[in-house]
């Protein structure tokens, strides 16, 4: 007796299982890439998660995968359609940050990233939306208009790297890549019900990633699976001698790693990430995950991260600080946005910053440029530079007696667009869980949970320095056990 | 009521790499315009820096050679503000921690005493590019290629008292980059370049005045005469009962003064902070011994030693070491031609004259440290008079080949056969009977006489010593 | 601590932003209620504690001084809002 088993969507389809049929030959990246463009086309006029589209340039890539793999080349990336944030450079195309002051900038090179998920294979469908210049957590500072949550498009997909989380989400690209600063990978992951993981800062190359906090900013990838996520790690991560900050660190093999078994492993849960703050929901569904662990055989201990509450005050000053000086390049006189007719020179610096940035891009350089300023400097950025080490000190003891920290990514699911853009400090607060391990400077991963409402939850964990194999692990073994990660948005 | 005046010096001299400080794109002068500045020069959205071995290797040569401490821990920062020759809106510099920490110079004076100069720091940074105000329809053009070329800041102490030392100072810095070969000095190509800060106060006041830096300084003559203008402008402003500003003075040397720099007023406020685009320099021991290892012998110490082995007059010692090649140049002929005195005598004499008849540089010379040393051999052993050498070195000087070669083509050996002068004495004695009577009867003077007339006969090439010799015995009453 | 209208206009000057009087209002307040925030950092006691300027304890690796890259001046120039003779162009600059 056979039963019609009816077969999975290309687009419902892991990355590993989608490489095993570019290879039997059963499937060619060309149709792959046609099937993921046209859901494009159909469904991101209802969630804005791309800023650029490229078609053309997207099936010239597929059809020289395919012949790759017809020759028995490639890896398992070769032919794989996934898409960039557009903070990353990429030659040729449009790289606008989500600004209107790169509107007009096409990039004269790749970005390191970029350049080895090419040379791995993978087809880059378009760039996605971001906050401009990726500051804000809910994508509604771009220039090209908010993104929606796939989930319910009443809501914001998290941000700042909310265009690749919607659009992973939605199933409209096979992963992409993100940037987090103080949460920008992990919380529109959480936001969205996908898996996002940010490494260890040094492990994957800044260069080519427009900078908006130089001690912050790390690139990884946003998926479906723990195992999609080690896949285009694998290729992301390595040192490059174009990035002083780029660590001389070899690369395990992540997927390798994805078999170990967690028993005896040691869960810390900071008290701090379970107080005040934290929707109930949110927390009972933390908490379901958290026993599933248990059943797998980890162990729970209870720790603090005493100055995790300062993690915001200090993020809020160094960030700022690094983007005021960072976004200082954009004067309108090499590329990007240039105000009409300018009176003299400092109407076209003034004029064309103001046009071309946003407002909160604004109000970030201005804290920045305050707390650098003479008489300020010792108050406001030594002070955070001090904590900044007495945050990372927490998690250096916490690691004497854990092996990872869970807790929740955000302290809420998914809140109304609109809800927060009126209110910066609110809206600050929303990365009150993700900060502390951008300053520490730590890898962390957020993985889907149980929602509440019908909207995804996000578990973070948080790992020692350069220890993204154990996390993957850790992400993929309750992945395994659980399906949660399954889950799909309506289709819009 | 007599004034004092105080100097400080800040000094950036562009280091000679072939690559920008934290790019690879060359550093060439004098290429088309923005063709040498890549993406990172430009400062294009995601680019970053890294650093270049051989600039902090330079960096390090001159700390030691000016017996500084070297950081083994150094920072680069932002130095923040906006201008378009600026392409990041900052300039990437060091700031709390540089490289090369307190060192120090010695200068001669005028009188010939010593006088040491302390240098506060030096830095890295990078350079900036260039604004062209030849007119493009009223607008500026930037050009970017010089943007990332690698500068080292070297800061003086306020330890000078006059134009005069500052230029000493100027002088012995721009001798030492060049001498350790960290730059080639160019101050016409602003591979050197000098800003000064100046202020007076009452002599005995312990208080320093209020300040002002000058710049657009790009020769040592507008150096002294910037500050004796500046000097005297400060002097005037406080004798007549007003006050000195702190600004920016630029010294326009067609009208010879210095004048405010017409920007607005407001206060810089550069916002210095560690650049978190680059990490920590640290520097251990073995890389500071390694960059300092080729090390020449220096300025000071070469003229010290000059004085002591040579015997050679301080003034004669400093023109020796002005630079590097003329110092080498110098020993070679001395151990070309055995005799250091001579040599000194001939290099800075014949040499440097024709030297600067024809406006060339040391390592232009037709003559070599060989060819010199020879000619002076020839003098040692008596072959030539010192007076046919000069004609020797303006025939070696127009390439007749070397001292031997011109000697034998022109048939200048010096005649010391004392059996062929005293014929020649004979005869001119015998020819001139008047003469010798007067010598004879005590007319000393008439003497000189028969030495040029003996001269003139054996057409120069006579031993004068020997003809002196021979012409008294012969004269003898 | 509080940011009024002047403090404002000053630090937009430092950054070179143009802001309109609606906005130098709203800045005031967003900014002062951001440094509320930031004010807590104020009750931690740092005193002997090394400022954290990067996470991880790298040096500074160092590149060969080797020219490496080629010239790309049309490529650059061609996303440059305006530019002569190979020159970018900017209103007059006064010195």
């Amino acid at each position: 007796m056979a039963y019609h088993i009816e077969p999975k969507p290309l687009h419902e389809l892991t990355i590993a299982e989608l490489a095993q049929r570019l290879r039997g030959g059963k499937l060619t990246s060309v149709e792959l890439t046609h099937h993921y463009l046209e859901r494009i086309k159909r469904l991101d006029p209802q969630l804005n998660a791309f800023v650029t589209v490229a078609a053309d340039a997207a099936l010239a890539a597929a059809t020289h995968a395919d012949a790759r793999l017809a020759r028995g080349e490639g890896g398992p990336l070769t032919g794989i359609p996934i898409a960039h944030k557009d903070i990353f450079c990429t030659r040729g195309l449009r790289t606008s940050c989500g600004s209107r002051m790169l509107d007009n900038f096409i990039a004269p090179y790749d970005a390191t990233a970029v350049e080895r998920l090419a040379a791995a294979g993978a087809v880059v469908l378009g760039k996605t939306n971001m906050d401009e210049f990726a500051m804000g957590s809910s994508n509604e500072t771009s220039f090209y208009g908010p993104v929606k949550n796939p989930w319910d498009l009443d809501r914001v997909p998290g941000g700042s790297s909310g265009g690749s989380a919607a659009a992973v989400a939605a199933r409209l690209c096979a992963a992409a890549t993100g940037t987090d600063t103080g949460g920008s990978i992990r919380q529109p992951a959480a936001l969205c019900g996908i898996t996002g993981i940010k490494p260890t800062y040094g492990r994957v190359s800044r260069w080519g990633m427009i900078a908006f906090a130089s001690s912050l900013d790390q690139a990884g990838p946003m998926t479906r699976s723990a195992e999609d996520a080690a896949l285009l790690l694998q290729a992301m991560a390595g040192f490059d001698p174009r990035d002083s900050t780029s660590a001389e660190e070899a690369v395990p093999d992540y997927g390798a790693q994805l078999g170990t078994d967690l028993a005896g492993l040691r869960i810390g849960l900071p008290r701090e990430y379970f107080g005040a703050g934290l929707d109930a929901g949110v927390a009972a569904s933390i908490q379901g995950a958290i026993r599933e662990y248990e059943r797998l055989g980890a162990r729970i201990i209870d720790i603090s991260l005493p100055n995790s509450p300062l993690s915001v005050p200090v993020y809020y000053v160094v960030a700022p600080a690094e983007c005021s000086s960072n976004l200082a390049r954009f004067d309108g006189v090499r590329y990007g946005h240039r105000c009409e007719a300018p009176r003299d020179l400092e109407d076209l610096y003034k004029c064309s910053r103001a046009e071309g940035f946003g407002s909160e891009v604004k109000r970030r350089i201005m804290i920045g440029t305050y707390a650098l300023s003479a008489g300020y400097y010792d108050a406001y950025y030594l002070k955070a530079q001090q904590i900044r080490h007495l945050i990372s000190d927490d998690f250096r003891r916490a690691f004497e007696q854990v092996d990872v920290i869970m807790g929740p990514t955000s302290p809420t699911t998914a809140f109304p667009l609109g809800a927060k853009m009126d209110d910066p400090v609110a809206m600050y607060l929303n990365d009150i869980y993700t900060i502390a391990t951008n300053l520490a400077g730590l890898p962390g991963i957020s993985i889907p949970v149980a929602p509440v409402d019908g909207m995804p939850v996000g578990l973070q964990i948080i790992g020692d320095y350069f220890q993204e194999g154990r996390l993957l692990n850790i992400a993929h073994r309750l992945q395994q056990a659980t399906d949660w990660h399954l889950a799909a948005p309506p289709e819009v | 009521m007599a004034w004092e005046t105080v100097i400080g010096l800040e000094i950036h001299t562009q280091l000679a790499t072939r690559s920008k400080i934290f790019s690879g794109a060359p550093t060439t002068f004098g290429a088309a315009p923005n063709t040498q500045a890549c993406a990172i020069d430009l400062g294009l959205p995601g680019v970053l820096p890294v650093l270049n071995r051989q600039a902090v290797v330079l960096a390090v040569r001159f700390g030691r050679a000016i017996e500084a401490e070297i950081a083994e821990r150094s920072i680069f920062a932002r130095k923040n503000y906006f201008y378009p020759d600026l392409p990041k809106g900052y300039q990437i510099s060091q700031y709390e921690l540089p490289v090369v920490g307190r060192g120090r110079v010695t200068i001669v004076l005028d009188d010939g005493s010593l006088k040491t100069i302390g240098v506060t720091r030096a830095h890295l940074e990078e350079d900036a590019g260039k604004s062209l105000h030849e007119d493009f329809h009223g607008l500026t053009g930037i050009d970017l290629n010089r943007a990332g070329t690698p500068l080292l800041e070297i800061v003086s102490e306020p330890d000078m008292r006059s134009a005069k030392e500052a230029v000493a100072y100027a002088r012995k810095i721009h001798q030492i980059v060049r001498w350790i070969g960290i730059s080639d000095g160019n101050m016409q190509e602003g591979s050197f370049r000098v800003d000064a800060n100046v202020s007076v106060r009452r002599e005995g006041e312990a208080r320093l005045g209020t300040r002002t830096e000058l710049k657009n300084l790009n020769s040592f003559r507008f150096l002294e005469k910037a500050i004796t203008f500046e000097v005297e402008r400060q002097i005037e402003l406080i004798e007549a009962g007003s006050r000195v500003v702190q600004e920016t003075r630029l010294y326009d040397p067609e009208r010879d003064e210095t004048r405010s720099m017409r920007t607005k007023e407001e206060a810089n406020d550069y916002r210095y902070f560690p650049d978190p685009d680059l990490l920590p320099l640290v520097l251990d021991t073995a890389f500071i011994e390694q960059a300092a290892a080729d090390l020449p012998e220096l300025p000071d110490a070469k003229r010290e030693r000059f004085r002591t082995a040579y015997g050679h007059t301080e003034y004669d010692a400093s023109l020796l070491t002005a630079n590097r090649e003329l110092a080498d140049y110098f020993e070679a002929v001395a151990a070309a031609g055995g005799d250091a005195k001579l040599a000194a005598n001939w290099v800075n004499g014949e040499l440097a004259a024709a030297l600067n008849r024809d406006g060339r540089e040391m390592t232009e010379s037709p003559v070599s440290a060989e060819m010199l040393g020879g000619l002076i051999t020839r003098i040692r052993d008596n072959t030539i008079s010192g007076k046919l050498a000069k004609q020797v070195f303006e025939a070696m000087w127009n390439g007749e080949g070397d001292a031997d070669a011109v000697i034998a083509a022109r048939g200048l050996k010096q005649l010391t056969d004392s059996g062929e002068i005293e014929r020649i004495i004979d005869a001119i004695v015998a020819a001139n009977p008047e003469q010798a009577a007067q010598y004879r009867s005590g007319k000393d003077k008439v003497f000189g006489f028969f030495v040029g007339q003996v001269m003139k006969a054996s057409k120069g090439k006579a031993n004068p010593q020997q003809v002196n010799e021979l012409l008294k015995a012969r004269l003898k009453p | 601590m509080s940011l009024d209208r002047a403090d404002v206009e000053k630090i937009a000057h430092l950054a070179r932003l143009a802001l309109s009087e609606s906005e130098t209002e709203r800045y005031a307040l967003d900014l002062s209620n951001i440094l509320g925030l930031v004010e807590a950092m104020g009750a931690v006691d740092t005193a002997g504690v090394t400022p954290m300027a990067h996470p991880l304890h790298m040096a500074q690796r160092l590149r060969a001084d080797e020219p490496t890259e080629p010239d790309q001046r049309a490529l650059f120039q061609s996303i440059a809002p305006l530019t002569e003779e190979g020159l970018y162009l900017v209103p007059r600059v006064i010195e």
